[in-house]
């Protein structure tokens, strides 16, 4: 199916246009990672509503990105069940690991790193999501062994590209 | 030893699937109440279990159902929050993840109450693999013949579409809810009109919590008086507790309602790790105000806690101990509504900007003093004065830390030091 075939089905659903907005713009940040003015733009000619009504909507809501973010999102839950079993930890561990602060990308664009509210997965504080998916229990074992695997499925770069990414003076 | 009813299929393997869920008895429920009542019958049903909103509010669900004008004709709307971002709060989430037809069969019935063909489920985008076991779990029920025209051989048409949120905490206030299903910015709306009466799209509207809908089929299975003689008469009924923090088992407990926090805790789960103590609990999601340990002896229950000065809000129950500074934690929470603050009203996005710059400054040991007395005055003026009850809850929240842990906010202006650090 198409982006437009998608958001038409998912209109489908609603009495109102306008109601469409957010699962189109859920719909156009899966196909094109982000949203950048033109996808807006695209979104508001397909469900044909005012343009506005579809910008206000992607700077509104957190989980929409108008910026680009890494191939990886790693979203580090730091809300009160994180942070007493020390989710400060592990941020400052990944901030070391992938040589970036929290809110940056790698400069491979790969990784980007962020700290979020609550996830609702307390029961496995500390927890982070990673795309869909949420992992949970963590500690600076695991979240190495999840960086080795996140990085495992890309394919090699080459000593250039490698050599690119290293941030000067290091 | 209490025998888990809304938990009873989320560790069993395959849970989430039609099949497991008709072997416990699924779906019996709705075939009782399209064959046997009228829908209000079942809002009088409903009634007389005294079910109580679970989302935090505790509002009668009956009495809410029977706020619906009864005008033939005209389009009803049922809506499920599930945007359960409430910190501490995971309950709605392995629910829908492992037993999502219960869920739908509560919507079902609720609908047949009140009235409504449709429901939107609103759920927070980030519950990704909830999101496509109800969606799956929805084609099952419609290609079984739970959902669509004529449900059972009955008059009654159902469809159930999931709604996905974006991230925005202010969506679980219902009518910034009904906003957001809407397309817009999520802000609350000026009651009245309840949604009752005039909710989405201006139709009356129901919107009740994942863990009310799930306590209706069994309900209609079991009996009103079945439901009102599990925990206090006035607040009953099995209870999905959600325990996190520094305790050694956090996990969901299905429990009665009333159960004494400290039971809850300390026996199932398992009080605070080896050689540490627990100094304090929040009881109802970070928008409750927080018990010091000798006050952990009271039930958890709706009443009890609000006599107590706090709340059950969404059971989400956070454990803090001995090794951790309290103004750390106040600054977290504050540091969450600010965050959250929609912006609609200034006293809860000015307030709230003012408060985190106090509570951050105290807590790295640059508090002055008249702090104290500036964060008295900031919850106060605060308090009550904001459309929705987000600038309350992180108000009540702080005055109750204040209140209860003052020498500790205290020592880190005298000190000029974080004590804990």
């Amino acid at each position: 199916m198409t982006m437009r075939e998608k958001i038409e089905q998912a209109a489908a659903r609603y009495p109102d246009q306008r109601s469409a907005i957010m699962p189109a713009l859920l719909i156009a940040q899966r196909e094109h990672g982000h949203l950048p003015g033109p996808v807006l733009e695209e979104v508001a000619e397909i469900l044909g509503v005012e343009r506005i009504w579809v910008y206000e909507l992607a700077t509104f809501y957190t989980l929409f990105h108008t910026e680009p973010v890494g191939k990886f999102h790693l979203q580090l839950c730091d809300n009160v069940s994180c942070m007493l079993r020390r989710s400060e930890d592990l941020l400052t561990h990944l901030e070391k690991a992938l040589r970036i602060k929290k809110g940056g990308t790698t400069p491979d664009g790969l990784f980007t790193l962020s700290t979020v509210e609550c996830l609702g997965a307390c029961e496995m504080a500390p927890v982070m999501q990673v795309g869909d998916d949420y992992h949970g229990n963590l500690d600076i074992e695991r979240i190495d062994a999840l960086l080795g695997r996140l990085r495992a499925t890309v394919p090699e770069t080459t000593g250039a590209d490698l050599a690119a990414a290293e941030p000067p003076g290091e | 030893m209490y025998e888990p009813v809304l938990l009873k299929n989320v560790y069993v393997p395959d849970g989430h699937l039609l099949s497991t869920y008709e072997a416990g008895g699924g779906y019996r429920g709705l075939a009782k109440a399209l064959k046997e009542f009228t829908p209000d019958e079942i809002v009088d049903l409903v009634k007389r279990s005294n079910l109580r909103g679970r989302g935090g509010a505790g509002f009668p669900t009956g009495m809410k159902w029977s706020f619906v004008p009864k005008l033939a004709g005209k389009t009803k709307y049922l809506c499920c929050n599930a945007d359960e971002g409430e910190p501490g709060t995971f309950k709605d989430r392995i629910v829908m993840e492992r037993d999502p037809h219960q869920l739908i069969e509560g919507m079902a019935i609720s609908a047949y109450a009140i009235g409504a063909e449709v429901a939107y489920v609103y759920i927070r985008g980030e519950y990704v693999l909830a999101i496509r076991r109800l969606e799956q779990a929805i084609a099952e029920a419609k290609a079984k013949g739970y959902l669509g025209t004529r449900i059972l051989g009955s008059d009654f048409n159902f469809v159930v579409h999931v709604h996905c949120g974006a991230g925005a905490y202010i969506c679980g206030e219902e009518t910034a809810m009904l906003d957001s299903l809407e397309g817009k910015r999520a802000q609350p709306r000026l009651k009245p009109p309840f949604p009752a009466v005039a909710g989405l799209y201006a139709s009356p509207t129901v919107i009740n919590n994942v863990e009310t809908l799930v306590c209706v089929p069994q309900i209609v299975a079991r009996g009103a008086d079945w439901f009102r003689g599990i925990g206090p008469e006035k607040s009953p009924g099995p209870k999905l507790y959600c325990v996190s923090g520094q305790v050694r088992k956090p996990g969901l407990y299905e429990l009665p309602m009333g159960i004494p926090l400290r039971e809850l805790v300390e026996d199932h789960a398992g009080g605070p790790p080896a050689g540490r103590k627990i100094k304090a609990v929040i009881p109802g999601g970070v928008s409750a105000p927080v018990i010091p340990e000798p006050g952990l002896d009271v039930g958890m229950d709706f009443d009890s806690l609000a006599a107590a000065g706090t709340m059950l809000g969404s059971a989400g129950v956070i454990v803090v101990d001995d090794t951790t500074c309290m103004v750390k934690v106040a600054t977290r929470i504050i540091e969450f509504f600010h965050h959250e603050s929609c912006g609609k009203c200034t006293p809860c996005r000015e307030g709230l900007n003012w408060v985190v710059k106090v509570l951050r400054r105290i807590e790295a040991g640059e508090g002055a003093p008249g702090d104290m007395e500036q964060l008295d005055m900031l919850c106060k003026g605060i308090f009550g004065n904001t459309f929705c009850a987000l600038g309350d809850g992180a108000a009540m929240g702080l005055r109750a830390s204040l209140a209860h842990f003052r020498e500790e906010f205290v020592a880190h202006i005298e000190e000029r030091r974080c004590p804990f650090h």
